[in-house]
């Protein structure tokens, strides 16, 4: 019982680092990122929502887009 | 704030043994490690049996003849020179020239603002960046060299790589990096002068297009009378728009999730293009010339440059980068487990005589041209200097990033290189010779596949028809471009691992959908980047032009973009509707024009070095920036000089002018007086284009050259590396923590989060 508890927190390990892989090559945690840092660098100011930043960053990739190789 | 900047000459360091430990505050625990500690027994001995294992893999794939080379000496070959190109070749240049100062602060920590600069987590970046840089080039080239043997190819590959290719992608971003993120096209401007620079940036747009254009043909012949992959394909741009508006208005920020369905939804598109396909309205409908799909795709490369990135570029992408990944690991898991034996020779005939069907000329230099993705690619400075440096974390992690992301890429061209090394080398050139010489039907090409002098047993017709069927076309005979005899390959691959032969058709179409995703992708983007280079080289020439710079000027932005898709687009026309056969005449062109633009970013390399005065390890950049200029010249001459009409354009041109004007009606492999017209434009364009690319990279190297000379005699320019900042964060280095790496992070995770991630001087 113990063992399979074990080697089932083990695959929950891995589980967990997959996803954080996932989520911030992708950009799922973008955004967090984003609200820390202007709290951290601004603090007291409104922090967009995440739609409004995902809004902005789609517009800055519109004005200044990044190539993908062959 | 509570913690002060420091000044830049405020760095305490502490000396324990071997170790350096650098801080730029004294309340802060240290930001720089520097390790000097020597290699111990246990790494050499480990080291050693590496280098002894991969010496003994190559001994097998260059010296064990007949058919009994297993692929799996390929990998290992493959794998053990990587490890030991990056431990020992990386880690000199590291050393000698790149001197990483993890006590400066990168791009990415100097500018953090969340959204585009960024500093990253190293693990995360090089899959970025992996993602960046790999696309559908080191997956065709080395398909289209399979015609010269395995041996030239496997060679060129994994050395190209270690001594060239990762030199290059490593060094731009080192430079790049010291330069607050600056692209190639403002260094060359910066470092070689107003000449040296406008020459560069011409360069890089004017091989850009050629690039999406040959990308777009590779495409083109994939899904070219073939209902099944037009179907899928044509479904990832409604599966690309449901994710773009799923993202904007019903889940923002839930990337992973929308692109796991987007997967899912894909997977589904390829299974019913096989339903689709065997209905009498999906054949009318999706059954397209290769003409027709030519304007499909310009239509379509127009609208993507123009519509909002939200809704069908960034999810395509997002798409493209989950396909990528994933893909390329499972096929190596497939060559793992299927471990297929090697059909094709080590070297072929062709190699010798230069007379293959595929492409034209001898092994130096179109070996070295028609692969260079996945060895050496120009393109990827162009990733390397400006989007990688603003996600940086540390400047030792370069060493990861820039050497060990192509050192990936090297490996996905060595297995692309597998799949068509083990087809069957009969069917191979049935494939892959153009359409004028098998005569497109299956007895056509199989009685001049068995007329070629190929080794092994002939191949009959019936075979053919048959292979083709297995995987769900109605022909396989000259698709040329290398896609499909890839996709063919893979499925033959995968099927033996996963599913059997009843999954063999699916694993075909899957392939081709994934190649197509990403060059489509490629072609949306390069599309874009080129709009942009235009707009802002116009604007740069002053006037009623200057207009142009300001990127919300709707007019402007889709005059350029329909320029820029007019280029490529009629170069992709001229492609299709050459007699001769597109991939044939083309295909060299685009490795020229890549390789081109290596020699054009090695330069800007070699130039800095030698300005930072490390004229004593210049050698390491200038060696693979002479391999290159030599490759490419030697390539450009034969293909403007040769009296070779195979293979120089203004032989072949001069030679159909006489023919027309001798009034004949058909000549060579032109059967009409429109095609003798076709060869005549075509060849004119081509041999133009030749001259162009040679022309702008020799005034690019001479310019480096005088710069280069004047830095060593002390009366250049200065050089334009920015002022250090000192940095406040800390990372580990590589990709596993050292033992003193771990316990300085220790210290940081000790410390109350507000200091953690401070960030010194935000320029925002």
């Amino acid at each position: 019982m113990g063992r399979a508890a074990e080697i089932a927190n083990q695959i929950g390990w891995y589980f967990s680092k997959l996803s954080w892989y996932s989520a911030t090559l992708m950009g799922d945690n973008h955004y967090r990122r984003y609200a820390e840092h202007r709290g951290r660098t601004h603090p007291g100011e409104p922090i967009l929502s995440e739609r409004e930043y995902w809004r902005m960053r789609h517009d800055a990739s519109d004005a200044n887009p990044n190539p993908r190789c062959c | 704030m509570a913690t002060p900047t420091a000044a830049p000459s405020d760095r305490i360091e502490e000396q324990d043994g071997d170790i350096t430990y650098i801080r730029t505050d004294r309340e802060l625990p240290p930001v720089a490690i520097i390790d000097r500690s020597p290699i111990t027994t246990r790494h050499k001995i480990i080291f050693g049996i590496i280098a002894l294992l991969g010496a003994i893999a190559w001994a097998v794939i260059a010296f064990f003849r007949g058919e009994t080379v297993n692929a799996v000496w390929f990998v290992i070959a493959a794998i053990c020179t990587y490890v030991i190109g990056f431990r020992f070749y990386a880690r000199l240049i590291e050393m000698k020239i790149v001197r990483p100062r993890d006590d400066d602060a990168t791009p990415a920590e100097l500018f953090e603002n969340g959204t585009d600069y960024m500093p990253t987590d190293r693990r995360v970046l090089y899959g970025h960046h992996f993602a960046a840089i790999a696309g559908a080039g080191p997956l065709v080239g080395p398909v289209l060299a399979m015609q010269m043997g395995y041996l030239p190819g496997t060679i060129w590959i994994i050395i190209g790589a270690v001594f060239a290719g990762c030199v290059q992608d490593y060094l731009v971003l080192s430079i790049s990096v010291r330069r607050r993120g600056r692209s190639l096209g403002q260094m060359a401007r910066d470092e070689l002068g107003a000449v040296g620079g406008a020459a560069a940036i011409v360069g890089v747009l004017v091989i850009m297009v050629i690039l999406l254009a040959v990308l777009a043909l590779v495409v083109v012949n994939a899904l070219a009378e073939s209902p099944w992959g037009v179907f899928s394909i044509a479904m990832t741009i409604p599966i690309a728009i449901f994710m773009g508006l799923y993202l904007r208005f019903f889940r923002p920020g839930r990337i992973s999730e929308v692109s796991l369905i987007g997967v899912v939804l894909l997977l589904l598109a390829v299974i019913a293009g096989g339903w689709v396909a065997e209905t009498s309205w999906g054949t009318d409908w999706f059954t397209l010339s290769k003409v027709t799909l030519s304007w499909c795709i310009i239509i379509y490369g127009f609208c993507a440059s123009v519509l909002p990135v939200w809704l069908l570029l960034a999810p395509r992408d997002y798409l493209s980068t989950f396909m990528k990944v994933g893909t390329i690991a499972l096929l190596a898991i497939g060559i793992l487990l299927a471990r297929p034996i090697m059909e094709a020779p080590a070297i072929s005939q062709f190699a010798k005589t230069g007379t293959g069907p595929v492409f034209a000329g001898a092994l130096f230099p179109f070996l070295f041209i028609t692969i260079a993705c996945g060895a050496l690619s120009g393109f990827h400075a162009l990733i390397s200097s400006g989007t990688t440096p603003k996600l940086l974390e540390k400047e030792s992690q370069m060493r990861l990033i820039g050497y060990g992301g192509m050192l990936t890429e090297s490996f996905v061209a060595i297995m692309a290189l597998i799949t068509a090394a083990i087809l069957n080398q009969h069917l191979y050139f049935a494939m892959n010779a153009p359409a004028a010489q098998t005569g497109t039907t299956s007895q056509t090409a199989a009685d001049y596949v068995n007329g070629i002098g190929l080794s092994g047993t002939p191949i009959t017709g019936a075979q053919i028809t048959e292979a083709a069927a297995s995987v769900g076309e109605k022909s396989i005979v000259s698709r040329t471009g290398g896609a499909p005899t890839l996709a063919f390959g893979m499925s033959e691959v995968l099927h033996q691992v996963f599913g059997g032969h009843a999954l063999k058709a699916f694993w075909y179409h899957f392939a081709i959908m994934f190649e197509a995703l990403f060059i489509l992708t490629t072609v949306d983007a390069g599309t874009r980047v080129a709009r942009f280079m235009l707009s802002d080289g116009l604007g740069n020439l002053g006037g009623p032009l200057k207009k142009l710079r300001n990127p919300s000027w709707r007019v402007g932005a889709w005059t350029c973009s329909v320029i820029v898709v007019a280029a490529w687009g009629s170069i992709l026309l001229m492609g299709v509707t050459d007699p001769l056969g597109g991939i044939n005449t083309l295909f060299p062109l685009f490795g020229i024009a890549n390789q081109l633009l290596a020699a054009i970013a090695l330069t800007v390399v070699t130039v800095v070095v030698i300005k930072r005065g490390l004229v004593k390890w210049a050698w390491i950049p200038a060696i693979p920036l002479f391999w290159d200029l030599t490759v490419t010249l030697t390539a450009s001459w034969q293909k403007i000089f040769s009296a070779d009409p195979k293979l120089g354009y203004w032989k072949q041109h001069s030679q159909f002018v006489a023919a027309k004007e001798a009034g004949k009606t058909a000549f060579g492999s032109a059967k009409t007086p429109d095609q003798i017209d076709a060869v005549i434009r075509n060849t004119f364009i081509q041999g133009t284009l030749s001259i162009v690319f040679a022309a702008l990279v020799i005034i690019v190297f001479v310019t480096g050259l005088i710069v280069a000379l004047r830095a060593v005699l002390g009366t250049g320019r200065p050089l334009t590396e920015d002022e250090p900042v000192p940095s406040r964060i800390f990372a580990p280095s590589g990709l596993i923590p050292t033992q003193v790496e771990r316990e300085v992070q220790k210290q940081w995770d000790a410390l109350p989060k507000s200091q953690t991630k401070s960030v010194g001087t935000s320029a925002n």
